[in-house]
């Protein structure tokens, strides 16, 4: 039974100069879930909120969104609310600014009981307590008293969830519900998301830029490019047969934790094979090129491709559609091979053999923590890095993994200080930090550089793109000539063309920006590298591209990379070691394929079995290990193992076992060739 | 929430006396009351000039620190000295700041409500044409000096006065002498005298307290949490009340807090203009005179009121954002 319908929907923005979507159709029935992907700038979260007549000043929609065979569009606000939080919920992305700070998460749930119930404060404010519970917050009363910024933010999307299930609503739309979290808490609001469905038959509406999210919970997919679907149908058959040249590039360009590539050939089994990026960004709304939106970035486009927008068009049975002149059946054939890295420095396969490039022993990082006020008392501390030790060789990445709090870009950041850290000694390239003159510091700089998230945060807005890969030149004493000189040659490294000098970083697409960034770190010829989520604020299609420009550029300049990431698969793509932080501390270092094959601590366990994978039917199968609880305060690290409270494998001790975990804090253990554990029970190491 | 004023209260009190003492040094460093005395005519002796300075605590022949002493053991005993003319400077600076209070509370208050509620209303109609008239006006407002738009609305009452015939405006001191017999008649007439000092308070509290709550307001317009009070099933109207006015309201009231400490002596245009014998008149004239007790005492009650204020806003905004009340 058909809940939901939409006809033709358009949304215009800026009163009706910017095209954001334009002319999307799709139909949802009771307990089904509808996937909505795409990248940034696709139309998505506009159809979220035209669908709920949620569209900011200034928006309009035209078209028709029939919610139970009503009318939805043209209703007035005062109509509409009726219908908001009854009939159609919302789950907005990020739960910190989507609750209103200054009132009780219980209060606001129970807001959307009394408006639509007309229950009473009292009844409401009971039946907010009961709907948390549902939604597996535990001691529900108490949470209910407090404010949102007091939660965690897994819980904080649990209070969304339960507000939007409140009312058993026809529609659930859940515009990227888990893009601000962690894997695991991920995984938990997923679950959560499932269970609402499964509890009141809602039909949902995903709208995710993550593949695997949808993989695991849509049973038929909606891509968008562009403001309009360029293919939908049953999410096993979109994402096992793709028709459409962009959802194949999608598919292809989502890093995979097994490393395979899709609609790959058997016989290619290189360890680690190569991503195929999508050439180009997505197009800006308002400024879409004539004819197919995706023909400037499409392998495979054809001089009709240019003339003219093809429509979605039905292929094959159950409601499958695509918008291609073409009519594609290999998906692995229309994406041209990726060119293998260049041929690399040569270094000493053998890593003992290797030089270091950075060493860091026993390093630490408290903040002290006061009380508010002006009388500063102080009242703790939070131990953000508490004694890591690990080393990077010549031409060689290591990846710092772990979920948010653990302490992996505090840890970059004492590195890039290149000062004496609190406790504990680094040294780059031989050179103690704690030891270095001023001058010998600022000649150090030129052997460490960094690229962070944002590219336009880190990129002065004001400079051109010249004065910016110029500057660290002269900061180092280049001559101002000669630094020019370097420009288009830096340019010219990192994939862009000379022409692109004298733009402003605000005249650059996300990928343009990032690829300045990289070309600023490596201008100075840096050994070592550090990468602060380098590929996080950017879109899959245009990550495969600088992942792989990354690669080619280790093997070309015998570099060294620190990777700080968050996305494990990310990491298996890019790094050769990899390390697990948790709590201020490693708790598992070692070889990525080991790692990745055979954890031995149980929080990579969890970290990797968290990670959704963009493959259907194994999606659906995927176990992810819960880890009750939440991250504890890292100013309170419990006694003992600092992983003991959200241990599962501590759980099923026994107790004279599990005393060892509650009194003895572990010390790193070698568990294999190239691998260490600071577990007192590591995973049985089968010879 | 108490440990955190009592914290604050303590830190307060230090900054209380260095600001008081300062200015008590500064006032009694530069000005010059022996001149009052001197040039009297006819002329006094000296001798009897440096007696009665002396017996002021103003003798400028007395060390410095010595007449600080004299009179910080003063104030520590509640006794803030005497003024030129030897009467005691507590009773007449509290008759002053009564006259000040009557004269600003309401329009303090009312400008302060009024203004965020316009500054309100003028975000959430940004670029309309209400939100222009509103923001032009406060600007206008801005940029007129107290004397002028004191003297403007004075002559707008004056044509109101003549078009009507009946003296509806007053606008010299708090009351009409033998004005009226009853106590009811005598209430009415002190009203008629507040109307338009107080219409000249709320104008311009209402100028700047809409400019700061628009912004604000303009920040939560387009918050996520308005989105998620719309998608819960509240109007537009109601979500911009309840959830964004609520959470925007927690930084002006810091700013009202501050402005309140400062009216009380910022109104002397206001008060000189209507005739009220206040505190802001009477700093100016003690100034003039060289009375430095007077002088001293004004700033003292200045700085309490401002630190007090302070004390307010934190309060407030503690009251009305949790987020500021977790100092662990």
């Amino acid at each position: 039974m058909t809940v939901l319908e939409v006809r033709d929907l358009r949304v215009t923005f800026r009163n009706g100069t910017v095209p954001a979507v334009r002319g999307i159709s799709l139909a949802v029935g009771r307990g089904e879930v509808l996937g909505i992907v795409g990248e940034s700038g696709c139309g998505k979260s506009a159809t979220a909120l035209a669908l709920t007549g949620l569209l900011p000043p200034g928006a309009r929609a035209t078209g028709s969104v029939r919610l139970r065979g009503r009318e939805l569009i043209g209703l007035t606000d005062a109509e509409l609310a009726r219908v908001r939080g009854r009939d159609i919920a919302m789950v907005f992305q990020d739960p910190m600014s989507a609750l209103t700070p200054v009132r009780p998460v219980g209060d606001q749930i129970a807001e959307t009981v009394q408006i639509h119930q007309g229950a009473g404060r009292t009844a409401a404010r009971a039946r907010a307590v009961e709907l948390l519970d549902l939604v597996g917050v535990p001691d529900p009363a108490r949470r209910a008293r407090a404010y949102p910024h007091e939660l965690s933010g897994g819980m904080r999307q649990r209070v969304m969830i339960a507000m939007a299930v409140a009312n058993d609503p026809a529609v659930i739309v859940a515009d990227e519900p888990t893009t601000a979290l962690d894997g695991t808490v991920q995984a938990r609001v997923l679950r959560v998301l499932r269970a609402a469905r499964d509890a009141t038959g809602a039909a949902i509406v995903l709208i995710t830029h993550d593949l695997g999210v949808a993989a695991g919970l849509a049973d038929r997919v909606m891509v968008m490019y562009a403001g309009r679907a360029v293919e939908t149908g049953p999410v096993d058959e979109v994402y096992a047969r793709p028709r459409m040249p962009y959802t194949i590039g999608l598919l292809q360009s989502v890093p995979r934790l097994d490393g395979r590539p899709p609609f790959a050939p058997a016989e290619d089994t290189a360890d680690r094979p190569r991503l195929v990026p999508i050439e180009g960004h997505p197009p800006v709304p308002g400024r879409l090129p004539g004819g197919c939106p995706f023909a400037p970035r499409c392998p495979v486009a054809e001089p009709r491709c240019r003339e003219a927008e093809p429509d979605l068009r039905p292929v094959g049975a159950d409601g499958r559609a695509v918008a291609c002149v073409r009519d594609i059946r290999d998906p692995a054939g229309v994406y041209p091979r990726p060119v293998p890295p260049p041929p690399a420095v040569p270094v000493p396969s053998d890593r003992r053999w290797r030089r270091p490039v950075l060493e860091v022993s026993g390093l630490t990082r408290h903040h002290p923590l006061y009380t508010g006020g002006r009388l500063r008392r102080r009242t703790g501390t939070v131990r953000a890095v508490d004694g890591i030790e690990f080393d990077i060789r010549e031409g060689e990445t290591l990846g710092l993994v772990g979920e948010s709090g653990g302490g992996k870009t505090t840890a970059l950041m004492e590195i890039l200080r290149l000062r004496a850290p609190q406790a504990g000694r680094i040294a780059v390239l031989g050179q103690d930090t704690a030891t270095l003159t001023a001058a010998r510091r600022k000649a150090l700089r030129r052997d460490v550089q960094v690229v962070f998230q944002d590219p336009l945060a880190s990129l002065d807005p004001r400079m051109r793109v010249a004065d910016i890969l110029a500057e660290p030149l002269t900061a180092h004493g280049a001559r101002r000539r000669a630094a020019a000189g370097r420009v288009g040659e830096l340019l010219a490294l990192v994939g862009l063309g000379a022409e692109l000098a004298g733009r402003y970083p605000g005249n650059l697409s996300g990928g343009q920006r990032q690829r300045v960034a990289i070309a600023r770190a490596l201008a100075t010829e840096p050994r070592l590298v550090l990468l602060d989520e380098p590929v996080s604020a950017l879109d899959v299609s245009v990550q495969a591209g600088v992942l792989n420009l990354l690669e080619d550029l280790k093997a070309r300049l015998g570099l060294a990379y620190l990777l700080v990431a968050h996305d494990l698969a990310v990491v298996r793509h890019v790094a050769d070691r990899v390390a697990v932080m948790y709590l201020g501390r490693i708790v598992e270092l070692g070889e990525v394929p080991q790692v990745y094959h055979r954890p031995a601590h149980p929080y990579t366990r969890a970290l990797l079995s968290a990670v959704p994978v963009p493959d259907p039917p194994r999606e659906r199968r995927r176990r992810s290990v819960a880890l009750p609880g939440d991250r504890p305060d890292p100013a309170d690290p419990p006694a003992g193992c600092r992983f003991r409270t959200r241990c599962p494998r501590h759980a099923a001790l026994d107790p004279v076992r599990a005393r060892r975990c509650l009194q003895v804090d572990p010390e790193p253990v070698r568990v294999g060739d190239d691998q260490l554990t600071a577990c007192h029970y590591p995973e049985a190491m089968t010879p | 929430m108490a440990g955190f004023l009592v914290r604050r209260l303590l830190n307060y009190g230090v900054l209380v006396v260095l600001a008081a003492s300062l200015a008590y040094l500064l006032a009694a460093a530069t000005l010059r009351p022996r001149a009052e005395f001197a040039e009297r005519s006819p002329r006094p002796p000296a001798a009897v000039v440096d007696a009665q300075l002396t017996a002021l605590n103003l003798n400028d022949k007395t060390p410095l620190a010595r007449r600080y002493a004299t009179w910080a053991s003063g104030v520590l005993h509640g006794d803030l000295g005497r003024t030129l003319n030897g009467d005691p400077v507590a009773p007449e600076l509290l008759r002053r700041a009564l006259v000040s209070v009557r004269l600003l509370l309401v329009g303090t208050v009312l400008g302060g409500v009024l203004g965020v509620l316009a500054g309100a209303y003028a975000a959430v109609r940004q670029y309309r044409p209400s939100d222009r008239l509103i923001t032009v006006g406060s600007f206008v407002v801005l940029s007129t000096p107290v004397f002028v738009l004191a003297v403007l609305l004075q002559l707008g009452a004056e044509r109101v006065n003549q078009a009507t015939g009946v003296r509806i405006f007053e606008w010299v001191g708090e009351y009409t002498p033998g004005h009226g017999a009853g106590p009811l008649a005598r209430l009415g007439g002190r009203l008629q005298h507040l109307v338009l000092p107080t219409l000249a308070i709320v104008l311009t509290q209402v100028a700047v307290v809409s400019r700061y709550q628009r912004h604000l307001m303009l920040d939560v317009l387009g918050a996520d949490y308005v989105r998620t009070a719309m998608a819960r099933g509240l109007t537009r109207r109601r979500a911009l009340l309840r959830h964004g006015l609520r959470t925007a309201l927690a930084p002006v009231t810091t700013y009202f807090a501050y402005t309140f400490g400062f009216v009380l002596l910022g109104a002397m245009f206001t008060e000189k203009i209507f005739g009220w014998h206040g505190m802001g008149g009477w700093l100016i004239d003690s100034v003039h005179r060289g009375d430095v007790n007077a002088v001293a005492a004004v700033n003292l009650l200045a700085a309490v009121l401002v630190l007090l204020a302070g004390l307010a806003a934190d309060a407030a905004h503690g009251l009305l954002d949790p987020r500021v009340r977790t100092g662990r």
